[in-house]
């Protein structure tokens, strides 16, 4: 439970921090596309009895640069772009099940996810992956934030745009991989997505809405898996649902506290 | 090219596939120039502008920024840019006044440009000088258009630039706001010589602030001083009822 415990924070925090970026870019679809990537990537690791969060990594980190090739190269808008990879990269998977016809089980695990499960191998991968993706959003935080308000501002600062987007779609290969093991490939845009949307119902300051989603996401996998240890409920599940429920709590909060303040006018 | 130019646009020519947008046009802008780019709708104001930022590459022609092609250009911190629709800002996205401003700053920092203390005498000092140093704590989405106008001003300023270009930045903006808008422009560009590159359908403000005009309509028909553009034929024949409103210093 402890190594479940500590694995879930570092790995969801930083989903959460880039979760902020990305929902303010509208490319929330993004971690969806790629988790759809990541079943390709597991299956192809498990057909060539090599570790699938290292193969799943390379697969994803290149289908990442590849949605944005595709966007540049081929003018194409980026849901399009993601819907074109994401499909692929789960035919990929699809084929490779089918061609292999024995690995159900260990494939039903990554895509529901038990972290409870995680061994301290994984545990220490997770670890240094999610240092790796913190301290480099912490190095870029002033030029991501840029990009996110006002990408073509941005690029008459001196920003270098292209390579940021590349860094960031980078980044976000990395937490969907990372994420895939805490709530399985079917939920993990989930860690992305929901703590940073929760955040934005109450933050004022751009660092506010960081501080708060990594709070929050905190808060989501802690509580989640408590829950689930007691109640012997799937943890993935547990943890979503609860981030879920955090959500809609700040969103009525949101919605009051804008009542209040017309009433007080 | 003279040593008081800052903008030389030599030649340049632009189009998407085989509609051309911007024809064989060059000019110069100088040291302190206040210049309104017009033009009717369509008539390439804002390529002409992202093309002088290096923001789309020509099919034909060369630009020069402050001495620099634009290829090699890397003085970002000496160029402020005020978008088209800078306003439209999603009310809820999470930037106070303050982390707006503090963007300006990003072009002259080296790498990893946190911010220090001095950044935040600068980020103050840009918000007193477009009288909005009340609002650094307020979330950019709560202000109204023309305070958000001068926050973006702000920021563009902050590094104080050498040019200032601002595509449409009234679009949308009560007459009271523009004026008191025009006016802060004006002051910027006499009291510290900063050059201003103005897109515009408002004539009415030509003649208070303006002293170069640029008129384009793919081609650039028209450029001058203010006075020029008053004498001149094509310019009366295309104003008519309107070159009273433009011409008479007031």
């Amino acid at each position: 439970m402890q190594r479940a415990l500590l694995a879930g924070l570092w790995i969801s925090i930083p989903c959460a921090i880039l979760g902020v970026f990305l929902v303010l870019r509208r490319d929330a679809m993004i971690g969806h596309g790629l988790a759809h990537v990541t079943f390709g990537g597991v299956a192809l690791g498990l057909i060539l009895y090599v570790s699938p969060i290292f193969v799943t990594l390379g697969v994803v980190v290149l289908s990442a640069l590849g949605i944005l090739k595709l966007k540049e190269k081929a003018g194409l808008y980026g849901d399009t772009a993601i819907g074109i990879i994401s499909s692929l990269g789960m035919a990929l998977g699809i084929l490779l099940v089918s061609l292999a016809g024995s690995f159900n089980v260990d494939l039903f695990g990554y895509l529901f996810g038990n972290v409870l499960a995680i061994d301290p191998g994984e545990v220490w991968v997770s670890f240094l992956l999610a240092i790796g993706v913190l301290v480099t959003t912490i190095l870029f935080y002033q030029e991501f934030f840029f990009l996110t308000f006002d990408p073509e501002s941005a690029r008459t600062s001196g920003v270098r745009v292209q390579r940021l987007e590349a860094l960031m779609a980078v980044l976000t290969a990395v937490t969907i991989v990372l994420g895939m093991k805490v709530v399985g490939i079917l939920m993990v845009s989930s860690l992305l997505v929901i703590p940073a949307a929760a955040s934005l119902q109450v933050a004022r300051s751009f660092k506010e809405a960081l501080v708060f989603a990594a709070v929050l996401a905190g808060g989501s996998t802690t509580g989640g898996l408590i829950l689930a240890y007691y109640l012997d409920w799937p943890p993935s599940g547990t943890i979503v649902t609860f981030s879920g429920i955090l959500f809609l709590l700040l969103f009525l909060f949101r919605k009051l506290r804008v009542r209040a303040s017309i009433r007080k006018q | 090219m003279g040593n008081n130019v800052l903008i030389s646009v030599e030649n340049v020519s632009f189009g998407y596939g085989e509609t051309t947008i911007l024809k064989e046009v060059s000019f110069t802008i100088a040291v302190a120039d206040f210049l309104a780019l017009t033009g009717p709708n369509g008539s390439g104001k804002t390529t002409l502008i992202r093309i002088i930022l290096g923001l789309l590459r020509p099919s034909q022609g060369r630009i020069f920024l402050l001495g620099e092609e634009i290829d090699q250009f890397q003085q970002w911190n000496r160029i402020g840019y005020v978008p088209q629709k800078a306003t439209n800002v999603d009310p809820y996205f999470p930037a106070s006044v303050r982390e707006i401003v503090a963007m300006g700053l990003l072009s002259k920092k080296p790498f990893p440009r946190f911010l220090v203390r001095q950044d935040e005498e600068l980020i103050d000092g840009a918000l007193r000088r477009v009288g909005m140093q009340d609002m650094k704590k307020r979330r950019i989405g709560e202000l109204s258009g023309g305070q958000q106008q001068r926050v973006f001003i702000a920021r563009a300023i902050v590094n104080g630039p050498d040019v200032l270009f601002l595509d449409e930045p009234t679009a949308g903006v009560d007459a009271e706001t523009q004026t008191r808008f025009y006016e802060m422009l004006s002051e910027l560009n006499q009291k510290e010589n900063l050059t201003i590159v103005l897109i515009t359908h408002d004539f009415s403000i030509f003649s208070k602030h303006v002293n170069k005009v640029a008129c384009l309509n793919q081609r650039l028909f028209f450029h001058g001083t203010h006075d020029e553009f008053c004498s001149s034929p094509v310019v009366q024949d295309l104003l008519k009822g309107e070159h009273h409103l433009v011409c008479h210093r007031h």
